[in-house]
């Protein structure tokens, strides 16, 4: 009877930044316009709190915003302690706490 | 009855202010929970009513806390509040005595040359016509003054002084109009009558000298006009400005000295804080957002002025250190940071984090006893040198311990608090409370002022909790650690949580003082200054935080010591690259200047001695 019994495809992985849901990104960007420095170098992940015990980390919320996997940033920012060592390692200045915490003031205020 | 026409804009705008200051005083007094009302009962026939009598004079008539902060200031406001009083007293009086009537109208003292203007009869009369122009005279210099310092404010030393709001306004120019108004209705009277004192005696003479009897009559009659209009108008928009703080103010006092603590919410206690503030500006200077970094709407005058007239916050209540230089310095000692703490709660209720992956800490058997627990704190671990310092110290001390966050910290919980997230904050309480309590002993030290200000205030642990500072000072005191003194000088910077956050000063400086020479500077205990890197700012960016870290170095530096001390792993990050290598923990400093121990650690201090030789 299980319906799991078989073959089945692999929903593609593939990332197409063309049609990427970019409207978050532009809508944190908007409030917190330093977002937009990150380089993605992982200090913050090397720092991060929460990244002791999860694959939280500021940088993979900063990638999955930029490529619109709206869905993944909204799982992990839980996690986040906000206790600001990402925004003493940042070589950029990115504001991390701030955006941090407007990410999951949107996750609580509007539903997905 | 003495009765004409001009005096009802005065009475009226009396009676509508009176009725204002009682509905709004009766409804904010309701919400004072009972608990309070109680304690205030209890206390009210103690000495606390003395000192708080004595408080509403030193603070409402006198502004001693202006004159310690600027003098000029404290002048201007001293003379102004304790001039207008004196002349409403001495005007009663004068009136009462002059009419042989205790019940007479409310606008006879104000007018009372316009009735009763030859004063038959009243004994000393020389003496209330000498004290009333002597009294005018002092509002009309501190009046002056008052225009001076709204043009001119560096006058008075104040870099900026507050932006005011229409109901402001108002207020403002029509006191500014209320003394001038009285000297030449008072003139003119004088000119009439042919008498007056010191200063309208001359006036008037001077006003008859080109004006006719009956002109004289004429303006003096509209002159007496519209002195009533201005403090009518100064009445009536009295509730509704900043001049609302002169009554307030003295309820503010006596329920401080009565033993009610800050509220917890923005009723009551927290409502008459609103209301006190007198828009001063002298937050606006003392916050280091303003005078480093060049952020000039976020003070404290601005922030309450949004509460209390429900203007939007825009980043009033997030853009703020909360290091509490500005509770140090207002005059009124309103605790604005325990208010921001609050409206940021109020407006994030709702957002939630959530940390269910944390392990579980469960207390084993096994657990192994030591004399102390040591508590990093995040912070510390992006500072690696100050727990190798810890370490050295425990060991050079013969210490067992603990080091439960050698792997990484769990954070305290208290940037969270700060930005209004309670619940999370009490999630993570929570976890950091089983870790600690899963282990065995009696003493938790931290080396993260944050750290330890939450464990003091809000976590309930069964354990003694210092900062590193006090178990060094403990430690030297009982020879437990040697330390050898060094010829240098050091300054130290008081940590924001550690000094006014857990009113710690002299810990540190008493460890210090056995090592160097202590340097006092001008900004230290109360006044010390923030490093810049408070957690407590969601909104300030980067470049300004470096501007703010820059600002403080440089003042640490006046005296150029050889070493800046702190206890802050933050204070230390945020400030190390102004600081020129200058810049150590204590802990640091005091691994360093131990007798005993491997030489290997002692870098900096010897370094130092052999430049000085």
């Amino acid at each position: 009877m299980s319906p799991e019994f078989g073959f089945k495809i692999n929903k593609s992985a593939q990332i197409d930044l063309d049609k990427a849901d970019d409207s978050l990104y532009r809508k944190i960007c908007s409030i917190e316009p330093s977002l937009k420095l990150c380089i993605f170098c992982g200090s913050c992940a090397a720092t991060c709190s929460a990244g002791q015990f999860t694959s939280f980390s500021f940088r993979k919320i900063s990638i999955d915003l930029r490529r619109g996997m709206i869905k993944d940033v909204k799982e992990d920012i839980s996690k986040c302690m906000l206790c600001g060592k990402c925004i003493l390692v940042c070589p950029r200045n990115v504001n991390t706490r701030h955006v941090l915490f407007h990410l999951k003031k949107h996750f609580d205020e509007n539903e997905l | 009855m003495n009765f004409d026409p001009f005096v009802l804009p005065f009475f009226l705008g009396l009676l509508f202010m009176g009725a204002i200051l009682i509905w709004k005083y009766i409804v904010w007094m309701e919400t004072i929970p009972v608990s309070d009302r109680r304690i205030m009962l209890r206390n009210i026939f103690t000495v606390r009513s003395f000192r708080a009598f004595k408080e509403a004079v030193m603070e409402g008539l006198l502004h001693r806390r202006i004159f310690k902060i600027n003098r000029m200031l404290g002048y201007m406001h001293a003379s102004l509040a304790t001039g207008w009083f004196l002349l409403i007293v001495i005007g009663t009086i004068e009136s009462k005595y002059g009419h042989k009537d205790v019940f007479n109208m409310p606008w006879d003292p104000i007018f009372f040359n316009y009735f009763e203007p030859n004063k038959h009869g009243i004994e000393y009369g020389k003496f209330f016509v000498f004290t009333m122009d002597f009294l005018l005279m002092i509002l009309l210099i501190s009046v002056f003054l008052a225009v001076v310092k709204r043009f001119y404010s560096r006058l008075f030393g104040m870099k900026k002084t507050t932006k005011l709001m229409l109901p402001d306004r108002f207020a403002l120019y029509s006191l500014w109009l209320i003394f001038p108004a009285r000297l030449l209705a008072e003139s003119l009277n004088a000119a009439h009558y042919g008498n007056g004192g010191f200063m309208t005696q001359p006036i008037g003479n001077l006003i008859s000298s080109f004006l006719s009897l009956n002109e004289i009559i004429d303006l003096e009659y509209s002159m007496w006009w519209f002195y009533s209009i201005v403090l009518g108008a100064f009445f009536v928009s009295l509730p509704f400005s900043r001049y609302m703080h002169i009554l307030t103010e003295i309820f503010l006092i006596t329920f401080r000295n009565l033993g009610v603590e800050p509220a917890k919410n923005l009723k009551g206690y927290t409502r008459f804080e609103i209301n006190s503030c007198s828009r001063c500006g002298i937050c606006i200077d003392k916050c280091q957002l303003s005078s480093a970094a060049g952020i000039n709407n976020v003070q404290p005058a601005y922030y309450i002025q949004s509460i209390r007239y429900n203007l939007p916050f825009d980043d009033r209540a997030y853009n703020c250190l909360l290091c509490g230089r500005c509770n140090t310095y207002c005059p009124v000692k309103i605790d604005v940071t325990n208010m921001r703490s609050i409206t940021r709660k109020l407006a994030n209720e709702t957002v939630g984090f959530h940390y269910d992956y944390l392990p579980d800490y469960v207390k084993h058997d096994k657990t192994e006893v030591t004399n102390v627990l040591y508590f990093a704190g995040c912070m510390s671990h992006l500072t690696p040198s100050i727990p190798k310092a810890m370490e050295i110290i425990f060991d050079n001390a013969g210490i067992t311990y603990d080091f439960i966050d050698r792997d990484g910290s769990i954070c305290c919980g208290r940037p969270l608090m700060q930005s209004g997230l309670t619940n999370a904050a009490a999630e993570l309480k929570n976890k950091l409370t089983k870790l600690i309590e899963s282990k065995d002993s009696m003493i938790l030290v931290t080396s993260c002022p944050i750290c330890y200000k939450t464990f003091v205030d809000d976590y309930k642990l069964k354990m003694h909790v210092v900062h590193h500072t006090e178990l060094i000072k403990i430690l030297i005191e009982n020879k437990r650690l040697n330390i050898s003194g060094q010829n240098i000088s050091i300054t130290y910077h008081d940590p924001c949580e550690l000094g006014r956050g857990c009113g710690e000063y002299e810990n540190a400086r008493l460890v210090l003082s056995k090592i160097g020479k202590l340097i006092p500077i001008e900004q230290e205990k109360e006044k010390a200054l923030c490093c810049g890197g408070s957690m407590s700012n969601l909104k300030v960016q980067g470049a300004k935080r470096e501007l703010i870290a820059a600002d403080a170095v440089n003042q640490l530096n006046a005296n150029n010591p050889d070493l800046i001390v702190t206890a802050c792993p933050l204070c230390k990050k945020t400030m190390a690259k102004h600081a020129d290598g200058k810049m150590m923990d204590i802990a640091e400093v005091v691994a360093d200047a131990l007798t005993s121990k491997d030489k290997e650690n002692n870098y900096y201090i010897e370094s130092l001695n052999f430049h000085n030789k």
